[in-house]
């Protein structure tokens, strides 16, 4: 069964100082999607975490392999809507998938689809 | 060439617009895989010509190509499955297809071909694709042009088109787009998705009709294919109005050095009674409710095709067709066509002015139909100097040989009248 990443991107500027109204109707929303998940045939959630702000996040960046990395304050790319967590998602297909990444809960951005890469198949 | 040659070369141009489409379609189900599909089809062209031409045309030309193309995707299957260390499902195929072996009924009349066809344009259309990857893999894969005529289609260079075609296929493959047919659920997105890229190639038929024969045909059958799957889908309808009616005209649309005759020209005799009936029924079905852009292209061409000959159309009839289809779709071409209704009906000097509200479009700066269309008008206001400019310009930018021809023709008459 193919296995997919969804990054979850949003306006992050929402999160910076959330109530606890804000964050309950946020887990319940969460709550909703894993339902959607397990009632699709053959679907389910192998893993998911929420991310801590951008703010928090820090880069290593190198231009060649062997070169000494450089540390920097940030993400890796910045952006309006930042990447704000991710689910790993088994699904039959990407149709069932997409359907899926449709139920998945994003105010302001939206969800890219990534298959995994498996190797040695 | 001789004679033998011939006849062969003809067989293999049928069998190739007939059975391209359904031979990809089957194979991709079975191996699951677009391009290994497509090779496989390909391969069995190639060795029917090899074979016709010592052994003369088989009497059943699809069969002979199903059964070669089916043993192909057999051996590509056992390789496979040797590789794989005999993953069961591949075994599985490979007694599936070794025990049916080959067809005792010719092509056309399976029943479920009509069904994998659509699955293979459904999968060549899916939104997840890029449009241009979607228009490229259609005439690709499911229409069988080559490469290099796909390119020219779609205005790019071939190898932009190769490597599009390329990422096209190994996205299918990556991200798993499967070869399904939709449910209720998202049956009227899906087909609306592919309706556009049916119109696309019924489009690119008529627009290069020096290119291929056979689209037209092709674009039909996809028409039909999609009003099969989703017949509450009144835009379907429509577009197959619109392959019927214009398809109608095909015979009467070359003249016999290979010119375009234009509409008005043509010689309505040579029309396709059976599929002007047929589109007409449609039309007259659709119409009277609210229509989408296919059905309103559909309405003018039956406009032009009830008129007994072009002095009797209904002009003011067609410009509020093409008025509806401007607000509906609204793009440069369709503003282009609708000027040409204006000055049928209040002259030539207001479809100058029609005209000039869309000449600075970029998007028509190379579409040879503009400066050739207000070369038309530009004549019959009177002003030959100025329709010579415009002719010259319309042949500066037309690459099709049916095209050009026709433009020289116009040419030539305006300096004959001088």
């Amino acid at each position: 069964m193919p296995q997919y990443l969804f990054l979850l991107y949003d306006d992050e500027s929402r999160w910076a100082a959330p109530s606890d109204e804000e964050i309950a109707a946020e887990m319940a929303r969460h709550g909703l999607f894993a339902e959607a998940v397990a009632a699709a045939e053959g679907a389910q959630i192998l893993g998911g975490e929420a991310l801590q702000s951008t703010q928090t996040a820090s880069t290593l960046r190198r231009d060649a392999a062997d070169a000494e990395p450089l540390l920097t304050d940030g993400p890796f790319a910045e952006t309006k809507e930042a990447l704000g967590g991710y689910y790993l998602i088994e699904a039959r297909d990407l149709d069932q998938a997409l359907e899926l990444a449709k139920k998945c809960p994003v105010s302001q951005g939206g969800v890219e689809v990534r298959p995994i890469w498996k190797f040695g198949e | 060439m001789t004679p033998g040659g011939d006849a062969v070369g003809t067989a293999l141009e049928q069998a190739h617009r007939a059975q391209w489409p359904v031979l990809v379609a089957t194979t991709v189900r079975v191996l699951r895989d677009l391009d290994a599909a497509e090779e496989c089809v390909q391969d069995a062209f190639a060795s029917a010509l090899r074979t016709w031409r010592t052994d003369g045309v088989p009497a059943n030309p699809a069969a002979w190509l199903t059964t070669a193309t089916r043993n192909r995707a057999t051996d590509r299957l056992r390789r496979l499955a040797t590789e794989r260390r005999a993953l069961p499902a591949l075994v599985g195929e490979v007694e599936r297809l070794t025990r049916d072996g080959a067809p005792s009924s010719p092509p056309g009349e399976a029943t479920d071909e009509g069904e994998d066809l659509l699955r293979l344009v459904l999968l060549c259309t899916h939104p997840a694709l890029s449009p241009e990857a979607r228009l490229a893999l259609t005439l690709r894969a499911v229409c069988g042009v080559p490469t290099a005529q796909v390119a020219r289609v779609m205005l790019t260079s071939e190898p932009t088109t190769a490597a599009r075609l390329t990422r096209a296929k190994k996205k299918i493959a990556t991200a798993g787009i499967p070869l399904r047919l939709p449910g209720p659920a998202d049956r009227h997105e899906r087909v609306a998705g592919a309706l556009d890229v049916v119109h696309l190639v019924l489009t690119c038929a008529h627009e290069s009709p020096g290119a291929d024969d056979g689209l037209a045909a092709r674009a039909l059958l996809l028409a039909r294919a999609l009003v099969r799957l989703a017949p509450e889908e009144t835009e379907a309808r429509g577009l197959l109005a619109l392959a019927l009616l214009t398809g109608a005209r095909d015979a009467a649309r070359r003249s016999p050095d290979g010119s375009v005759v234009l509409l008005a020209d043509q010689d309505r005799a040579r029309w396709d009674r059976a599929a002007v009936a047929e589109g007409l029924a449609l039309v007259r079905e659709l119409m009277p409710h609210p229509a989408g852009r296919f059905t309103l292209q559909a309405a003018i061409a039956a406009e032009h095709t009830r008129a007994p000959d072009a002095a009797a159309t209904d002009w003011p009839q067609v410009l509020r067709l093409y008025d509806a289809l401007l607000a509906e779709w609204p793009t440069p071409v369709v503003a282009l066509n609708r000027a040409v209704a204006v000055a049928e009906v209040d002259g030539p000097l207001a479809g100058l002015r029609a005209i000039e509200e869309v000449a600075a479009d970029p998007a028509l700066a190379r579409y040879p139909w503009l400066p050739a269309a207000r070369a038309d008008l530009r004549r019959r206001s009177g002003d030959r100097s100025g329709a010579v400019a415009d002719y010259r310009h319309a042949l500066f930018l037309a690459a099709d040989p049916a095209d050009r021809a026709f433009l020289q023709g116009r040419l030539h008459e305006l300096a004959d009248g001088a």
